[in-house]
């Protein structure tokens, strides 16, 4: 056998041991979750709050914990959209491509990208000393948005910065106003918007230290934005590191559900987004 | 040297002005037109005047400036901070580079047909009434109307008509840069602009949107840039040379291609040099 071939076999092989090695641990990850969540998944899991004696093992759900996690993505997602849009669009759209700055500010978010969740529950909590506030839902709100925030402009820049001039020319030439080139475009970007919105939800849903400070824990359902708020990451923890048993199957149960959420959260949204890309605007 | 091996003769009759570039009824006047691209001088002090209701082609090699041309035309500069303007514009005798002047009313005037064709991202029949919509036209019936009218037009109905409702990236390149010409002319502009329109597509898309253009001219004012000498003898009625950012000579069709004036000319046509 020459060494062409030889080298085409190693890395085919490469490429498929890589492969099946990532989908061979995502295949264990769950079938863990499933095997030791699933016996104490119970109805009552998923639509009753603690009760007294629940972390003894008594009875009790984590809806509290399910709705907290869904306000605080809900929320934090809707506000780092707003923030991160208009950011790529002046980034890619209203700044030259290559100018200095959009340079710079580009490699500030891939900063703020690599820093630890810990860091942005630290800063989110000096934060909320500063303004006077308590562990409450607006603080999980707010380090949450910072924790994705960059994640959002990132991946949508990515998209952007593939928009040709060429669209923005047609659109301008048809005598469209800014405003109406920019609709267009944000239509070109759909997909990449709603491929962003689910790495923030996956970032975001599943993180424990942004909100170990600044969202706290508490039995119950937030009615407010300055209660504090029980998060799914933060249950799986508390649940794990008791030593009784049942509650320790419990957090299993418990991180079933949160992947469920995401899985739930992810087809939904790339159903809505291929659906929205067929219609007018 | 051999200057003219084929005498050229154009297929139909020739419109009846033909001065040079004297005509009766100007609708684009250029005077003194500087164009600076970071400081560099790309357009030297052009002085043109294009008919109406005629087919006028600028060719030229590459890079001598034809397309920053024609899309000062329509102000696609505006956006474009290193580019500096001066000089006098006339469209229908009005300056579009004075104050005061919308220049979404310039571009309404004047549909842009690019290399390639891009579809806005949404359906077939959107992509057409994207221009009367957002000019605020409005009601279903109305909007279909001009869709059809444009889309037959434009020689694409027969194509689409059962699938308005697909993604306009679904169409080929070819039924694309039709679809595009169909989305110009559905603002009612008075001008097409087309930036090597053809070159992208093959052979048979081309010759579709060539036979488009002759038949368009007798409502609208076409300008082209082409780079294939060809085409231009084929569709243009009257022909502007341009080299290194100059104009060198601007005449009817058959006076640049048969008499030309100029020495570069004559070269460039017969092909010393592209």
């Amino acid at each position: 056998m020459n060494i062409k071939k030889l080298e085409e076999k190693i890395f085919k092989g490469l490429m498929i041991g890589s492969s099946m090695l990532i989908f061979g641990v995502l295949l264990y990850i769950l079938y863990i979750i499933i095997k030791k969540g699933l016996p104490s998944l119970s109805w009552e899991m998923i639509s009753q709050i603690p009760s007294g004696g629940f972390y003894l093992g008594k009875e009790g759900g984590i809806l509290n914990a399910i709705m907290g996690s869904l306000y605080l993505i809900f929320f934090s997602v809707v506000i780092s959209l707003m923030i991160s849009v208009p950011v790529v669009m002046y980034l890619n759209f209203t700044l030259r491509k290559k100018s200095r700055f959009s340079a710079f500010a580009r490699l500030t978010f891939d900063v703020l990208f690599g820093i630890p969740s810990i860091v942005y529950g630290a800063f989110g909590f000096t934060v909320m000393i500063f303004f006077g506030l308590q562990a409450s839902l607006l603080g999980g709100i707010i380090a949450v948005s910072l924790l994705i925030i960059p994640v959002m402009i990132r991946s949508i820049d990515e998209v952007a910065v593939l928009i040709p001039v060429e669209l923005i020319e047609a659109t301008k030439s048809l005598g469209a106003t800014n405003y109406e080139t920019i609709k267009v475009i944000l239509r070109q970007l759909l997909p990449g918007i709603s491929t962003a919105v689910l790495l923030s939800i996956g970032r975001g849903i599943g993180d424990g230290a942004t909100v170990l400070f600044t969202a706290g824990y508490t039995d119950s359902i937030p009615t407010s934005l300055t209660q504090p708020t029980a998060t799914l990451p933060l249950a799986i923890f508390f649940q794990l590191s008791s030593p009784i048993e049942e509650v320790q199957n419990r957090a299993y149960s418990a991180a079933l559900i949160l992947t469920v959420i995401i899985l739930i959260l992810s087809f939904s949204a790339r159903y809505f987004s291929r659906r929205f890309s067929k219609n007018k605007i | 040297m051999e200057v003219f091996t084929v005498p050229f003769i154009k297929e139909q009759p020739k419109p009846k002005v033909m001065n040079g570039s004297h005509s009766l009824n100007p609708h684009i006047v250029v005077e003194n037109l500087n164009v600076y691209i970071k400081g560099i001088h790309i357009l030297k002090d052009i002085n043109m005047t294009i008919p109406d209701k005629s087919i006028t082609c600028i060719i030229g090699p590459s890079g001598c400036g034809k397309t920053t041309l024609l899309r000062s035309f329509n102000r696609l500069h505006d956006d474009n901070v290193d580019v500096k303007i001066t000089g006098k514009l006339f469209v229908d005798n009005e300056d579009i580079y004075s104050n005061g002047i919308e220049v979404t009313h310039i571009r309404k005037k004047m549909g842009l047909l690019a290399q390639r064709p891009c579809s806005l991202p949404m359906s077939i029949f959107d992509n057409v009434v994207y221009g009367p919509r957002i000019h605020g036209v409005r009601g279903r019936r109305k909007l279909y109307e001009i869709a059809r009218h444009q889309l037959v037009a434009a020689g694409l109905w027969d194509e689409v008509k059962d699938r308005l409702k697909s993604p306009a990236s679904t169409l080929s390149i070819g039924q694309q840069q039709r679809l595009c010409l169909a989305r110009g002319l559905a603002v009612e502009p008075e001008i097409i602009l087309g930036d090597e329109a053809t070159s992208a597509l093959d052979p048979i898309s081309s010759k579709t949107i060539e036979e488009l253009f002759v038949t368009i001219k007798d409502k609208y004012t076409v300008v082209l840039v082409t780079h294939t000498l060809r085409q231009a003898k084929r569709i243009a009625d009257y022909v502007a040379f341009m080299y290194m950012g100059e104009l060198v000579e601007f005449g009817t069709a058959d006076q640049l291609f048969n008499h030309p004036k100029n020495q570069l000319t004559k070269e460039y046509i017969s092909g010393g040099f592209s």
